[in-house]
């Protein structure tokens, strides 16, 4: 039933399709292979055969990474990227889900299951004959990008820090990658909001429920996000603002949430939606209002930005590198090539890899012409796909603000 | 909450006009924001900037032709900025292609002449200002034209557009080049990224080159490059050892996706800022003033606050402008007067698809500064215009980019006025 409601809220959106092809232009994987057929053929076209219950062969939008950029350069307002996700969901609901994807769509199981054993679960995911063997038995390619276990948590040291007692109350949502793979990126934001007068709340959370609605898991999606959504919502409702440094988790919550998994109704999560921000764009917001410590040092880089799809997918352009502009003697190098390739677990799949690489490749070519020495990103996994294809850091652009301060 | 932020100008529209006024504010100093619902109609159109084309006879010296179009139109944009305003408005243009990131690609033509170039189906075409790589394919050459097909393209009908050529008494004949791109069928922007590859274009030629007969000009769809169209055609051209020209093609259009890269980059490089995916849904005002739109973003509105507001968001065809079952047209954001609706009684369409079609003439009502009625800061410029009928007098890219140039103009005009009091 909720199924039938959310799809036909998208489905209207079709109607406003007018064939023009702009979508085909941003799309960074038909571009590189011919299994996907573009965004237009496999979304708007292809969907007035499913509502007819005509589908032909539909294994082609498996290979849709969801990176949205077709539904962000629709003149027309058609939930491109949307629609091709609940087909995927269709496609998948009849065929199956593999053990593989129901692993990598859960941060958290393997964040938990990880952290204890950091140094042995990395030592594994560098060796060789063990990805080797990952990639047999579970079918993720043995060169993906694979994070490495923090060996602690960031929650962890959010329990045990000296907060301030004063200041605006904002509320920290962290998300999976903070949590096992980058405590330090969490650390660096909430300083930076505190040096900025914050008082930073960190309760509990879990996954948003993005690798599970991206794979095809819709019913576990809703719950993840829904309890996401109850735990913060308390600290909405009296006005307080929620940020996040993961732009793929905080566009869940957002936005993604609501309009893929047919949550539009949910009082909770509208609330949590609405106050939802991107670390960046309420630094850059604050600016704006003249509230933004400027107390920057010189930081001597040179830095190319690439702006995540899913960052895009906020629709608020690029506060980082307004940010960034701020830090002098940082040199920012805005990079305009689309898409890194990876779509959150997308590349990690034996079977997307190389199309996620290929993919990327304009970007990975940028970087190599930028002349920089390292990269700022706003997503994490697209962070580690950078790192993996360029051989160069790549860094949350709060990095930057975090060393300007002297924090 | 909403997000705020302020800006000297926001410019809603990411087409020709929002791009050039934006462009234009940026380098002259301004904060600059472009909100955009979507990509514009770069991505659909030729590249080409046609200016006058028809009178509707064809015209072939447009600077000529403007005054006494201009008299017998006297709602036309054209009119309201006169014709002094346009030959600048190129020269900037031209200027930016050739500064712009794709090494070596510039613009030919002027006002004084129209290239007269063929299109997807063979017609022709009167523009003013073209990409180099079209301009061999001009109809007052006699050369004899071999228009090139692919198999993977079948968007481009190779002899239907030979035919009509021919029909223009030019010598034309089609051929049909098969190469391997490694999937049954392909678009021409997916075809120009392989021909910036030079082992493509190496692999292509050599099948080219036998099917050619001597003396003869190439035609080949729009499909020469789009990082370095520059490079690509001319590597094409020398390899064959003729002259080689290309056709604009159905969308999507390589050609309009080079000026799209152009402007952005020079927005870009001026400060300017892109953000793509508001909408903006709504504004705030202060008497006749706009002092800040609203935009739709993922989550929450945010709030863009500007002294100047430039509204380059098109007509009907991309929704700026509705037309209600009641018969009364809106313009969708401000809500702003129009001008040109046909009175009761008159005819509002032509049972003729391509006839004159009364209601497409409709737009923002506007001063000759370009600024909206009952607005003091918001300029209007492109398709939200009224007045004009831009695909029977060939004037579209012409319309959007003089008074895109134009807008910025009266507006940095208003801000000199200001910094002087």
């Amino acid at each position: 039933m909720i199924d039938d409601l959310f799809h036909e809220a998208l489905r209207s959106s079709l109607d406003h399709c007018v064939k023009c092809t702009i979508c085909e232009t941003a799309c960074p994987v038909s571009n590189v292979t011919p299994l996907f057929p573009g965004p237009k053929y496999a979304g708007p076209q292809a969907e007035r055969y499913r509502a007819l219950g005509q589908s032909q062969d539909e294994s082609s939008v498996d290979y849709c990474s969801g990176c949205g950029l077709c539904t962000m350069a629709c003149p027309q307002g058609v939930k491109i990227a949307e629609l091709n996700a609940h087909a995927r969901h269709t496609v998948k609901q009849r065929t199956g889900i593999s053990l593989r994807d129901r692993l990598i769509a859960r941060p958290t199981v393997v964040g938990r299951l990880g952290t204890p054993v950091a140094p042995i679960a990395n030592a594994m995911l560098q060796a060789r004959p063990a990805r080797v063997l990952a990639e047999r038995v579970l079918g993720i390619h043995r060169d993906a990008p694979l994070p490495r276990f923090a060996g602690r948590r960031f929650r962890t040291w959010a329990r045990h820090r000296q907060a301030p007692g004063t200041g605006t109350k904002i509320v920290y949502f962290h998300g999976c990658g903070t949590e096992y793979y980058e405590p330090d990126v969490g650390e660096k934001v909430v300083a930076v909001l505190e040096h900025n007068g914050f008082r930073v709340e960190i309760p509990e959370q879990d996954c948003c429920g993005l690798p599970l609605q991206s794979n095809g898991l819709f019913e576990d999606a809703r719950k993840y996000v829904l309890r996401l959504a109850r735990s913060l919502a308390p600290h909405a409702r009296d006005g307080t603002l929620i940020v996040g440094n993961a732009t793929s988790c905080t566009l869940m919550v957002k936005r993604e949430g609501r309009e893929i998994l047919g949550l539009e109704h949910d009082p909770d999560l509208a609330l949590v939606s609405r106050q939802m921000y991107d670390v960046c764009e309420l630094l850059l917001e604050l600016h704006g209002r003249g509230e933004l410590r400027l107390d920057f040092q010189p930081v001597e880089e040179v830095v190319a930005y690439h702006a995540p799809c899913q960052q895009q997918g906020h629709w608020i352009g690029k506060p980082a590198l307004e940010l960034l502009a701020l830090v002098p003697g940082l040199d920012v190098r805005e990079l305009d090539a689309r898409c890194c390739g990876i779509g959150g677990t997308y590349g990690l799949k034996r079977e997307k890899y190389q199309i996620a690489m290929d993919a990327g490749a304009d970007l990975f070519d940028q970087v190599e012409a930028s002349g920089a020495r390292v990269v700022a990103c706003d997503s994490e996994t697209c962070r580690w796909q950078i790192e993996h294809a360029t051989r160069r850091p790549s860094v949350h652009p709060i990095e930057f603000l975090h060393q300007a301060y002297r924090l | 909450m909403s997000a705020s932020l302020r800006y000297d100008a926001v410019v809603v529209g990411a087409g020709v006009a929002g791009l050039t006024a934006a462009t234009r504010l940026a380098e002259s100093g301004a904060r600059v924001c472009v909100l955009a619902k979507g990509v514009g109609s770069t991505h659909l159109a030729p590249g080409t900037v046609d200016v006058l084309g028809y009178t509707p006879d064809r015209v072939e010296h447009p600077a000529a032709a403007l005054p006494e179009f201009i008299a017998a139109h006297s709602d036309h944009p054209y009119a309201l900025i006169g014709t002094d305003a346009i030959a600048p408005a190129l020269q900037w243009f031209a200027a930016r292609i050739e500064r712009g990131p794709r090494p070596g690609y510039r613009y030919t033509g002027d006002l004084d002449r129209n290239h007269l170039l063929p299109t997807a189906v063979g017609a022709i075409r009167p523009s003013a200002l073209v990409p180099e790589t079209m301009a061999a394919g001009d109809a007052r050459s006699t050369a004899p034209v071999c228009v090139v097909g692919l198999r993977v393209l079948r968007d481009f009908h190779a002899t239907l557009c030979a035919g009509n050529i021919r029909r223009a008494g030019i010598d034309a004949r089609a051929v049909e080049v098969e190469i391997d791109v490694g999937r049954v069928e392909a678009n021409a922007v997916g075809l120009a990224r392989r021909f910036d590859d030079e082992s493509f274009r190496a692999a292509f030629v050599a099948r080219l080159a036998l099917l050619l007969r001597p003396g003869e000009r190439v035609a080949l769809p729009a499909i020469l490059g789009l990082r370095d169209p520059h490079g690509a055609w001319s590597d094409v051209q020398r390899r064959l050892g003729r002259d080689v020209f290309e056709i604009p093609t159905l969308p999507p259009s390589a050609p309009g996706m080079r000026v799209y890269n152009a402007l952005l980059a020079a927005l870009r490089a001026a400060g300017g800022r892109l953000v793509l995916g508001a909408e903006v849904t709504d504004v705030e005002r202060e008497g006749d003033r706009v002092t800040a739109v609203r935009a739709a973003t993922s989550g929450h509105d945010t709030i863009y606050r500007a002294g100047w507001i430039v509204l380059a968001t098109g007509g009907f065809g991309s929704g700026a402008i509705e037309l209600g079952s009641d018969w009364a047209a809106s313009e969708m954001i401000l809500g702003l007067p129009l001008q040109g609706m046909p009175m009761p009684g008159e005819a509002r369409f032509a049972a003729d698809y391509f006839a004159h079609q009364p209601m497409a003439a409709v737009g923002v009502a506007v001063d000759s500064s370009l600024r909206a009625r009952e607005t003091d800061n918001v300029y209007v410029a492109g398709a939200a215009l009224p007045g004009a009928v831009p695909w029977r007098e060939g004037s579209g890219e012409g319309i959007a980019l003089a008074t895109g140039h134009f807008a910025a103009q009266a507006v940095l005009e208003r801000e000199g006025a200001t910094a002087t009091a």
